[in-house]
């Protein structure tokens, strides 16, 4: 069964801290009970108040009280010391299942991962034929022929449960095997049986002992199974199962006999499920990444910047389809970190814009909320979306539904990732269609097939059948393109539409889409961290660092001269565009400032060659340098025109 | 043919074999043999030997096992040690009880925990208690022994309230009303810790699933919310709901077996147990068989399910 190859990833290497470290206070909680119980059971002759088989016919059914703490049973023998001594039988049929599951399964498994090939395929068919095997019928063969024999009962549950471990501890074992220090370690000469005990097995510690956990449980329901049944041992002798059933026949004359035993056996099994939870949350603890600290005092959301003089000289225009102002994005849970700082451009009918910038510039997350689309987590803080005269921000659930697909629709970096795997292509472009007209389901689906043949697939009805698993990256792509373009929007977001695709798939893909936008009159934003991808299809540039828009230009000015030193640092080590003298292509130094650490002052100082004091003093204001040009520099004139060749 | 169907079946005709011959390889490694463990140990070697001779213990254990298998392919499992009856007719008598409280108390999961579950994952996204209330019930409903659930449930409806039987089984040949009034507890008693078991699991894909690219993607081509989840991310959450209905299966045999127990119904747990104490082999291996057909029905129509709900699993001819 699928459910049991998956695994959890193996734990990173890590300082080693007190084993109860990260243990929430539940776990911790069950955890001591189970320690109780052994402790108990081991010292039951000294802390048994009464013996476990002692009559006392004068003190039958009692409830509890001072002298019987949980009562008596129908031989007046005390509850909480047959409990105490039950649980020597219970604990040590789960103590001798453990063992068994723990030494095959684990031992298996860590060999057959290490090892792979065979060995591994073998241990997963036994796996799978011992996971259906009904084990509690070979149970009661083995019972019927061996007598009331609870070890050799429990000993074959272990043996039968083992092979699932060795499959969870084998994908365990490939996930550590993979890392590169194994690959060290073998290169310097460390022999299998070395490495397997030094770097894999404390790897694998962590989620072995989690899987130890639910066992346990398992196992313990079904050792007092067994003696409910009467199964596994002879009265007189005091068992929690037995004592289950003991009461239960007793249920006329004293319905409380049944259960002390009954909640004690529950309370184990669930402080194991419990104690198993524990210690996998505090592995899923140690594994997350630490979220980045906010560095700005208060986490207050900074109000959007009035004095911008940029957002002031925005008015109202027919030729505009869409218009974002002042729009600032941040994380709402757990204080506010800034993402998306007063970004404000507007979008012509049937023009292109291009958003360009390093991984965590904000482009994305700029154009997730134009669509409201943001991650949970991370909502619009400030600023207005206006789409065709209508007001997005604050009318999320409800108004943008109408305009999402219909208006604004959007594509994304993995084709195939965004297409449902569990319907077929066609059926999933035609159901666009139906929702965003009257059409039937008849009408819709032909109206699909001629979205798919916009894009130009081949074989269009046979491709409509088909399953988002069986088409390739740039065929997803042409799919995902048409299920946008079914709603027949009037604008088109395109997220690095192209970044997951083979370079002469790229190529195709957006040609459709200039094709595509001429043909329809579509609006397009596309994001890109490739000035190629922007100099082919956009009109203008919009150049994004650390939340802020730092330069702002129609696209032949930009590449024939760029006025922030971001964007020319971005030109110059892009291979394609890099001078050919040079015999080292040039990288910006430095990386963009983590969320929540932006500096005071201009957020690209610190890697800029132009920097002076006078950037690191202020904040710097969007100027204007021509009439359609901006950029977030004090020293734009000193920004050096590229190279020849640089201009296409 | 699907190729998953083909896989299962290629597991489960190797598992009906090897449930069956363990069966008889287990009594053939006891010291003393089968018929001392059956008879005790004060047995006269005279008695002995008759019932060797009887079950044919001494005939290689492969020659046993093929002379089992042919008798059973046959509709022939032998007669009872303990009392002489068919043990075809006891455990025909008896499938029926086992087969109704099997299916009962997956329908109550099935109806119970999907809905909760892909309930309470929706609500997940606007916060909400739901995920702990869930968590919780599902812990309870797997640490608390069925068999205890059972007493206490027989002892309130029964003993306290009477509005229900405390035990038996009425055939629903009888009286329908008779029969469901038989079963009500019983299913429940099974069921419930299942509902809690499949609402965790649906509840936990579904939060899964609504977190994939696809489901924004779909969002942004303007899909209403019902269609996301009722119809997408459902449909792409029920695989693993569905593997967890599987593993759910599996424990539900120790279950009826305790829980015929429990409410004193002849199903064939009961028999099996009652065969077990009496040391009655060739009932026990009946009853081995009949909960061995049990799981490989129950595993082919999950994988027939999982592999109408992944296209992934099945093998079209699609793809190059």
């Amino acid at each position: 069964m699928a459910g049991l190859r998956s695994f959890a990833k193996a734990d990173r290497s890590r300082k080693h801290r007190s084993p109860l470290h990260g243990i929430s206070p539940l776990g911790a909680i069950a955890g001591s009970f189970l320690a109780l119980l052994v402790i108990a059971a081991v010292l039951a002759p000294l802390i048994a108040p009464y013996s476990p088989t002692g009559n006392d016919l004068s003190a039958t059914y009692q409830k509890p009280g001072l002298h019987h703490l949980l009562g008596t049973d129908e031989f007046g023998r005390d509850l909480l010391s047959r409990i105490i001594y039950g649980g020597r039988i219970s604990l040590t049929g789960v103590g001798v299942a453990v063992v068994v599951y723990l030494i095959l399964g684990a031992t298996i498994g860590v060999v057959a991962g290490y090892v792979g090939g065979i060995l591994d395929s073998v241990v997963t068919w036994v796996a799978e034929v011992c996971f259906a095997l009904p084990g509690a019928v070979v149970i009661l063969v083995l019972l019927a022929t061996l007598g009331n024999n609870v070890t050799a009962a429990m000993l074959v549950l272990g043996l039968l449960a083992a092979p699932s471990l060795a499959v969870f501890m084998s994908g365990a074992t490939k996930s550590v095997r993979a890392e590169m220090y194994i690959a060290a370690a073998r290169v310097t000469g460390l022999r299998t049986r070395q490495i397997l005990m030094r770097h894999v097995l404390p790897q694998v510690l962590a989620p072995l002992t989690v899987q130890l956990s639910l066992f346990a449980g398992t196992a313990l329901l079904v050792q007092t199974g067994l003696d409910f049944l009467g199964l596994a041992t002879q009265p007189p002798t005091a068992s929690w199962g037995a004592m289950v059933s003991d009461g239960a026949t007793h249920l006329g004359q004293d319905g409380w006999m049944v259960v002390p035993p009954g909640v004690v056996v529950m309370l184990s099994v669930m402080s194991f499920g419990l104690l198993g939870d524990a210690l996998q949350d505090r592995r899923r603890e140690r594994l997350k990444t630490p979220t980045p600290v906010n560095a700005r005092p208060g986490g207050v959301p900074i109000a959007a910047d009035d004095t911008d003089c940029r957002a002031a000289s925005t008015t109202l225009d027919p030729q505009v389809v869409l218009t974002v102002r002042q729009l600032s994005v941040g994380t709402n849970d757990g204080g506010y970190t800034p993402i998306v700082d007063n970004v404000t451009f507007e979008l012509r009918h049937g023009a292109c814009i291009g958003i360009v910038g390093e991984s965590g510039s904000g482009k994305t997350m700029t154009a997730l909320s134009v669509i409201g689309l943001l991650p949970d987590g991370v909502a619009i803080s400030a600023g207005t979306v206006t789409f065709a005269g209508r007001e997005l921000v604050g009318s999320q659930r409800n108004d943008s539904a109408g305009v999402r697909g219909a208006g604004i629709a959007m594509i994304s970096q993995e084709p195939v990732a965004n297409l449902d795997p569990s319907f077929t292509v066609g059926a999933q472009v035609a159901e666009v269609v139906r929702r965003h007209s009257r059409a039937s389901r008849r009408q819709a689906y032909a109206e699909a097939l001629d979205l798919l043949t916009q894009v130009r697939l081949p074989n269009v009805k046979q491709i409509a059948k088909r399953y988002p698993h069986q088409l390739s990256g740039g065929m997803a792509q042409r799919v995902v393109i048409a299920a946008a373009l079914a709603g027949k929007p009037q604008v088109l977001i395109a997220d690095e539409p192209t970044t997951a695709l083979d370079v002469t798939v790229q190529a195709e893909i957006l040609e459709l889409l200039r094709d595509l936008r001429a043909e329809t009159g579509l609006a397009m934003i596309l994001v890109s961290h490739d000035w190629g991808i922007i100099a082919d299809s956009c009109d203008s540039a919009l150049v994004m660092y650390a939340g802020q828009l730092v330069e702002e230009s129609p696209i032949a000015e930009i590449f024939d001269r760029p006025r922030h030193p971001y964007s020319e640092g971005l030109m110059r080590s892009n291979p394609y565009y890099a001078p050919p003298s040079r015999s080292k292509l040039p990288s910006i130094p430095g990386n963009v400032p983590a969320l929540g650490q932006w500096p005071l002052g201009c957020r690209f100082a610190a890697r800029c060659q132009y920097a002076t004091e006078d950037c690191r003093a202020t904040s710097i204001e969007l100027v204007r340098i021509d009439s359609d040009r901006w950029a977030r520099c004090i020293h734009h004139d000193l920004v050096a025109a590229p190279q020849a060749g640089l201009a296409s | 043919m699907s190729r998953t169907l083909l896989r299962r079946l290629a597991l489960s005709v190797p598992l009906f074999f090897v449930v069956t011959l363990l069966t008889f390889l287990l009594p053939a490694f006891i010291p003393g043999g089968a018929a001392e463990a059956v008879l005790g140990t004060s047995a006269t070697p005279d008695k002995i030997a008759a019932l060797n001779q009887q079950l044919g213990l001494n005939d290689p254990v492969f020659l046993q096992y093929w002379r089992w298998l042919k008798n059973a392919l046959g509709g022939n499992l032998g007669s009872s040690l303990a009392n002489n009856e068919s043990v075809t007719q006891i455990l025909k008598d008896a499938f029926p009880v086992t087969l109704s409280l099997i299916l009962g108390a997956m329908v109550i999961a099935m109806l119970l925990g999907i809905p909760i579950g892909v309930v309470s994952a929706r609500r997940a996204r606007s916060g909400g208690a739901g995920g702990q209330v869930i968590d919780a019930l599902s812990l309870t409903g797997y640490a608390i022994p069925n068999y205890f659930l059972g007493i206490m449930a027989g002892f309130l409806f029964s003993n306290v309230l009477h509005v229900l039987p405390a035990s038996g089984y009425t055939s629903p040949a009888a009286s329908l009303t008779d029969w469901f009034k038989s079963i009500v507890l019983p299913v429940l008693t099974l069921g419930l810790p299942g509902a809690a078991l499949l609402a965790r699991q649906a509840r936990q894909s579904m939060v899964e699933v609504l977190a994939r690219d696809y489901i924004r993607s779909l969002r942004g081509r303007g899909l209403s919310e019902r269609s996301i989840i009722y119809k997408h991310a459902l449909r792409n959450a029920m695989g693993n709901v569905v593997t967890m209905l599987g593993i759910y299966v599996v424990s539900l045999l120790l279950g009826t077996i305790l829980i015929e127990n429990v409410f004193a119904m002849q199903g064939i747990g009961t028999v099996a147990v009652t065969a077990t104490s009496q040391h009655d082999l060739p009932t026990i291996e009946g009853a081995a068989m009949y909960f061995t057909i049990v799981v490989v029905v129950a595993f082919i129509l999950i994988d027939l399910i999982r592999a109408w709900l992944n296209p992934k699993l099945r093998s079209d001819s699609g793809r190059t």
